[in-house]
Formats: structure tokens, sequence, C-alpha cells
């Protein structure tokens, strides 16, 4: 039995009050708990940048790593172990723009990891710079006269590239988020779930009111087929009035990027596997081709 | 009759076959008992261009290409322009009668053979792409070389291709060596096998490497093609799910040692092959694996840059890029076989190094140690010395018997913190980018950041004592050292033993295997030297530099060589004249 003391820690985030990362910690962990997954079998990686602090702030394995690259890790450390469950958590200047292309690479491969995105449509942790989410014309430190960029489109760019599981969040309906991210910790291949997070100090119009006016739920609309992908890209670009949270798409994965591996399609993982020297047999092998 | 140290060379141009038939070639030679040592030199492209295989066969070991050649197998006029100057007084250039032989490219002193090769080929063997087949007959049938050993290799080579094919390869090289019978009592060199020699490998530094790798308990490969490093990396992909080693090319050099960095921490082997270029990109990367103690062999083949620079030409111009890469400071073992036999020891070694102190090991290549093959000993390279020593690292049984919380990054005397591999519940942990404590939690105070940073330098100091020592080679005393590091070694002892023979004792060699950290009986063995000349292939003299910062000591002299070009014994002896 998994409990939420399974995962507590003695440590306090760095965030602001009110600041949406907690949702998104809050949720991961009550996912986590709810599917009996254990601390030891979850590796949570991230980038850099304040929400990526998240695993010094719950007792999980983490890999705190360097900006825009958690997909190479977090794929290097599924492929060496992949019975671990491993969680893909950074923001939006992060994944959406340093690391986009390793994104959309990760994607179209099919890896067994979970990846959840708090976008909050601003640079954070370096105070206030518009991201690659922001939308165009947005004034920030580094855009004075507005943005001239259209945003980038993470939900489209990933059903684009074969994602078979693709979902949006929102932490001011954490139940919503909870269930959600429990369905992609579920899912059997690679499962996106981008969050709007709201940045409170740094982006206060995209923060809760903003979203709580506008947020619907995939789930109440009548008639929404989450398994048609071209209903499903159309809505990953809604964005105004109405903005569309739940599951955009849902489709049974093709095998998963471990699973196509000659050396790991069948037997334990990479690193439970004893290393040892190789056998003369072995070695015979290697040099016959040399004679 | 000259009997030994032949060198045969083929040019023409790019897809024509030329690595491949030489390759072949050689290894006949190598069964047919004879050392050789084989240099392709090629343009980076993928048709024309001027590309030459030079292929050096004795009874003796070699350890390098020599500049005279015997026999000018020409495909082409431009491989007579280019290297008619080469060949010895009596030697043979051997060339399609298609071909015009311009009056300016005679000699009186080379016999010139002309023979229908392209026509040759195709009539014979169906293509007239055989003609570097049909041309190695040729030579092999100039030097009285025996044919069999060659009927052998492409037997071997050609059998998955079927019978019709085998048996056209035969026609044609066999068709080769008719057309040289008549010539033959006009040249005076040969190359007769060695039966009863023993039996001996062929390989290049790429493979050796491989191998020495693979050995170490290398189980994760991830790469991104650049030449020429992409070999070790194709060598895992084609060779590696045979002995359970996952191989991976991904979509950038970024991705490369990220990903390797991410199979380390769990707990693979992992390997991330590159050149100099690739490793620009792999910079950040490596302070991550510095700052967050992961154990990553990142393996690059030198070639002349920046940027693009010459892509299938050779350098050792990476050497301080390597020593100083990425921000602030970490410990690292940068390593640089000068040898086959080194390159498979330090293959191996390098994984134990980056294990036991949990930090990045390079190990420097470049494009002439990882493409020239050579013939060894059949038990050269030496698998029963292999050790796989995995360090400090925690078992489930420690893990089980833990009654604390695990800290990752636990301050010790040697630095070295036990570490533990993410799946057991009594040590669940966070690898950590940010500066961090103990546990790791990310902390800021300057006490806690020079306990950490102390304690990660600290590890260099114990890594010193398991840095390889730099080796001599000649006799003791001589009045003149060549100072030289990574591939040079092949030359530059070959340029040691013509010293020798000319006047016995008059030379040495004082190679490095490992440049950081800086072996610690370096000095001692540097002041030995009456007078030390640095030998290496950069502008600035990087080694020459290294030695200075880090003893003090300033050589006699130098030659450096920056033209793409590996050192050849004559290049070094030619610049001994003006040291």
């Amino acid at each position: 039995m998994v409990t939420r003391d399974d995962y507590k820690i003695d440590e306090r985030p760095t965030w602001c009050s009110g600041c949406g990362d907690y949702g998104i910690l809050n949720a991961l962990t009550f996912a986590l708990v709810e599917h009996e997954i254990p601390p030891h079998e979850v590796m949570v990686v991230t980038g850099i940048g304040c929400g990526s602090k998240l695993p010094q702030y719950m007792r999980v394995n983490g890999m705190h790593t360097l900006h825009g690259r958690p997909w190479p890790i977090a794929q290097g450390a599924k492929l060496a172990n992949h019975d671990m469950r491993v969680v893909i958590v950074h923001g939006d200047g992060d994944g959406y723009g340093e690391g986009l292309g390793h994104f959309v690479h990760a994607v179209r491969r099919n890896p067994g990891v979970t990846e959840l995105v708090q976008n909050n449509l601003i640079y954070g942790l370096t105070k206030g710079q518009y991201s690659p989410t922001s939308e165009k014309g947005w004034k920030t430190s580094t855009s004075p006269h507005g943005s001239a960029e259209a945003p980038v489109q993470p939900l489209a760019l990933a059903l684009t590239h074969g994602a078979t599981f693709v979902g949006r969040g929102f932490p001011g309906d954490l139940k919503h988020l909870r269930w959600l991210i429990g369905e992609a910790l579920e899912h059997p291949g690679y499962a996106l779930v981008d969050i709007l997070q709201p940045c409170v100090t740094f982006n206060k119009p995209r923060a809760y009111d903003y979203y709580r006016e506008r947020v619907y739920k995939l789930e109440d609309e009548a008639g929404y087929d989450p398994g048609n992908r071209t209903v499903a890209w159309e809505r990953a670009q809604e964005w105004g009035d109405r903005i569309p949270i739940g599951i955009f798409y849902r489709a049974t994965p093709g095998p998963t990027f471990e699973a196509l591996d000659p050396v790991l399609e069948e037997g334990p993982p990479l690193v439970k596997r004893p290393l040892e020297k190789l056998t003369s047999d072995q070695v015979e092998g290697l040099l016959a081709a040399l004679r | 009759m000259v009997e030994d140290d032949i060198t045969i060379r083929i040019g023409g141009e790019a897809g024509m076959g030329l690595e491949s038939s030489g390759a072949g070639f050689a290894k006949a030679l190598v069964r047919g008992g004879l050392h050789v040592f084989g240099v392709p030199d090629f343009y980076s492209r993928i048709r024309g261009g001027h590309n030459f295989f030079t292929l050096r066969a004795a009874r003796d070991p070699l350890y390098s290409i020599a500049d005279p050649v015997h026999v000018l197998l020409a495909l082409d006029m431009e491989t007579v322009r280019r290297h008619t100057a080469d060949v010895v007084p009596g030697g043979a250039i051997v060339y399609d009668s298609k071909d015009e032989l311009p009056e300016d490219l005679t000699r009186d002193d080379v016999l010139f053979i002309a023979a229908p090769l392209a026509e040759m080929a195709r009539e014979i063997g169906g293509l007239e792409l055989m003609r570097n087949t049909l041309a190695l007959g040729l030579a092999a049938g100039l030097l009285e070389f025996d044919l069999s050993y060659v009927e052998g290799i492409i037997r071997d080579n050609f059998a998955r291709k079927g019978e019709e094919v085998v048996d056209s390869n035969l026609a044609v090289i066999r068709a080769g060596a008719e057309v040289a019978a008549p010539y033959r009592d006009e040249f005076p060199f040969r190359l007769h096998a060695v039966p009863d020699a023993p039996q001996r490998i062929m390989l290049n530094g790429t493979q050796a490497f491989s191998m020495g790798a693979l050995a170490g308990g290398c189980r994760f490969v991830s790469g991104y093609p650049m030449t020429p490093g992409s070999p070790v990396l194709i060598w895992f992909a084609q060779n590696g799910a045979k002995y359970g080693a996952v191989a991976k090319h991904v979509e950038d050099e970024i991705a490369a040692l990220t990903m390797a960095i991410g199979a380390s921490v769990m707990g693979a082997r992992a390997l991330v092959p590159t050149s100099g270029g690739g490793y620009a990109l792999m910079v950040e990367a490596t302070g991550f694996a510095g700052i967050s103690e992961t154990p990553v062999v990142i393996y690059n083949a030198q070639r002349p840059g920046p940027a693009t620079g010459l892509p299938t030409r050779t350098a050792q111009a990476d050497l301080l890029f390597m020593l100083h890469a990425s921000q602030d400071e970490f410990p690292r073992m940068v390593l640089a076989p000068g040898s086959l036999e080194e390159a498979f020891h330090l293959g191996w070694h390098a994984f134990n190094v980056a294990e036991r102190y949990q930090t990045p090991v390079m190990v420097l290549s470049d494009q002439f140690l990882a493409d020239a093959f050579r013939s060894l000993e059949a038990d050269a390279l030496d698998f029963d010395a292999v050790e796989l020593d995995r360090g400090a690292l925690l078992t489930d049984a420690d893990l089980d018997a833990l009654t604390e919380r695990y800290k990752r990054y636990r301050v010790t005397e040697s630095g070295v913190s036990p570490r533990a591999l993410p799946g057991h519940p009594n040590a669940v942990f966070v690898t950590e980018s940010n500066e961090h404590d103990e546990v790791p939690r990310i902390r800021e105070s300057a006490q806690n950041r020079i306990d950490q940073q102390s304690k990660r330098m600290r590890k260099g100091v114990a890594m010193a004592e398991d840095a390889p020592a730099p080796t001599w080679y000649g006799p003791e005393e001589a009045g003149l050292t060549l100072v030289c590091w990574g591939s040079t070694y092949g030359p530059a002892r070959e340029a040691v033993d013509r010293l020798n023979d000319r006047e016995p004792g008059a030379a040495n060699m004082l190679h490095f295997g490992c440049l950081e950290p800086f072996p610690p009986t370096a000095e001692a063995e540097l002041r030995k030297a009456q007078k030390a000349i640095v030998v290496e292939g950069n502008y600035t003299g990087q080694l020459e530099i290294l030695i200075r910062a880090r003893t003090g000591l300033s050589v006699a002299g130098h030659i450096r060589r920056f033209d793409g070009r590996p050192f050849r014994p004559e290049f070094i002896l030619a610049g001994l004249e003006e040291v």
C-alpha cells in the first residue's frame, strides 16, 4: 500500500505562494499514490527552471539535469532500466525552447515515458521574459515591443509525430489533473500532459482567473471522440475564449522504443544483467573476424 | 632481389572501392605470414576527387607507413601525377592503357606497365569497378606473392554474394597476375609469403578501441555520425547486440552525451563516440556529468578543425580543448592511446576509471589511429588482462542493510561517495545539476560549496595514481628523446629505430598515453631526456604547453604538423635536421 507519506520530504519548495507548480506537485504525488507506484520505482527527470526543482520537493528518484535536455536523459534512463517508471517534468522555456528538437525526436520514438509540462507561457526563474508559448505580441523585458513570434503548438506537434496520449491539464482543477496524470502514467507508451501552469508573479494576466473563465473539459463535450486524431489536432490549437483541457487523443501505442531494441526486447533491464568479462567463445567470435 | 618492406599504393577517385579492396588484399598478406600497415587517404566526398590507399608489408612488425612506394597502381592519371615522385628507382607504375601517359610524367628508372585494366575487368568480371581487384592481382603477380592467399580472402568476402560473384572475382585477380608475368624479370622487388608464420590478426584503431570498450563492460553507446568518430558507433550498432550492448544513433551530439548520462546514472557503462566538432556540442553535458558525478566515457577521434575543417583527415589539436571543456572545474581523465594494443587496453581501463571516480573519462583518438590498420600477433589484444572494477558501487545487500537516509554525495576523505543505482527502496535519491549538499538538497551556502567542490576535486588526487605513466621506447641514456602523445607513437617509434640503426643508442622516445591527470612520474621521466623534442599534430604545441604548465620544464625543440596528414618517419627525420 503506497501512501502520501511515502512521497513526503522535509524540503520546502522555493516557489512563489500560489504558483501552479504546487498543484502539479500535488497532482503527480496523488496520481502516483492512487496508482500504487512506490517512490523507488519512479524516476522523475527534469530540466532547469523553477518547476524543474520538483524532484527536490518530493521523496522520489530524480535527475535535475540541464536546460532543454530532460528527454535524452530520460530515454537513456528508460533504455538502461525499462522497469523504472520514467516521468519527464519541465517548463515551456526548457522544453519548447531550448529542447524543442529533443521533444519531437522523443515523441516519434514512443519511449515508455510520461511527460508533464509546466507551461506558464513565460520564463519565471530568469524573471519574466517571453517564452516559446507566449502569445504573439506579448510584451516582456526581452520583447518590449511585443513578441513577433507565433507560439509553439506542443499538442499539435506531438500529435503530428505520432503521440498516442495527448492531454492538457489545469492545476485550478486538481481533481481533473490528478486523474489526467494517472491516465498518462498508465498509458503503455509515450504520454504528454501539457499543463496550464499559472505564474502568479511574472505572468499575472495568465493566472488562475484567466484560465478559470475559459477552460472546458473535453470529457464534458458531447460527441467528442478522443480516438479521432484529426479532430484532436484541431482542438489542440484552440486558444482564446475557450481553452480545452482533458484527453485530446488516446490510441493504442505500438511497441515502445525500448521494446524495439534487439538487446532489450527480451529479458531483464540492461542494468539488471550481470556485468562480466567476455567469455572465451565471445573473444574468439571477435577475433575470427580479424583473421 | 629486395624482399622486405614493400609499399603498394593504389589511387583513384572516390567510389572506386579502393579501401575495401585494399583492406582485403592486406588481409591476404597477413594470412600469408607478412606484417602490414595500411592507411587510407580520402577526400570528404562520395565521388571524384583523389583517394589513395597505402599498404606497407614486411616480415617484421610495422608501426607506420613510409614514403617510398614500390608498386603504384594508378586507376587514373591523377594518381600517376601525384605519386610518381614517391616511387623508388626500379619500382613499377601500373596504369590503364586507355589513359595517355603525359610526357612529363615518364621516368627512365621506373617500370611503366600499361594494361587495359577497365576493359579487362569488364570483359572478365563483368564490372569495370573490378579494375581495382585486377590491379591488385597485377601487384601480387609482380611481387610473386602467392595468389592462393588472395583467392582465400575473395572466397571469404564474397561467399554470401554467391558463387558467381566469387568466381568472377577469382578470374579477375588471376588475370591481373598473368598480366604481370612478362614484367617480373625487370622488376627487382618481391613479397614472398612466409608460410610457417603464426596466424595473426589485422585491425584498425576503431576496432581495437571498440573491442576494448566492449570487453570493459560498455553496454550503452549513443552517438551522432561524425567522421572519423562514427566508425565506433557503427561498430557497436553492428556488433553490440550480440554481446548485450545497446547502440543508438540519436538526433544530435547533445542528445548523445545526455542520453549516455541518463543510462549511466541507472547503472549502464556508457560510451559516446564523436569527433571534435561533435564534442563541442557535448561540452555542457560534460559539466553535468562532472557535477552530478556520473561516470561516462567520451571518445573523440580528432580531425583538423575548427568547425568542419578537414573531415576525413587527421590532427592532434583537441588536447587542450578536451582538458578544459566545460565551465568551472572538476576532475577528468584524458587518455590518448598510441597503438592498437594501447587503444584496446585504455578502451576497458577508461570504464573502470570513470566508475571509480564517478566522472567523465575522455579518450583522444584521431583519424590516423582510427582508420590505419596493422597486423598483430593473435594474442596481442590481452582479453585475459581485462578487469571490471565498478568502484564504490553499493550492492543490493549493502542497501538492504542501510539504516539511515542514503546520501548520494556524502563527503568522504577520497572524495568518492558510495554510489547507489536508482531502484532500491532504501536509496531514493536525486542526481543533481545545481550545487547541492550530501543528500543532495540544493544549497548555496559558501561552506557547503567549499565542502562539495573540494570533495569532487579530491577525487583527482587518487585518480592521478590511476593515470597511466608515460612509457619509454628505445635505449636509455640516448642523446635524443622524441616526446609524443597519441597516434604519433607509431611513426616516432620507427624514426627512433632508424636513428639507432644509423648510430646505436642515438635516440629513444617518451610516449604519453594519459595527459590528465598529468602523470605524477612525468616530470622525473622528462628530466631523464638529454634533448627532448616534442612531436605532435597541431600548430601551437599543445603537449609542449602542458609540459611547461605542469612541470615548468622547457623542451629543446619540436616537430609539428597540422596539414591533416599523419606523421611518417621520414617527416620526423627531416624535421630533426631543422631543429
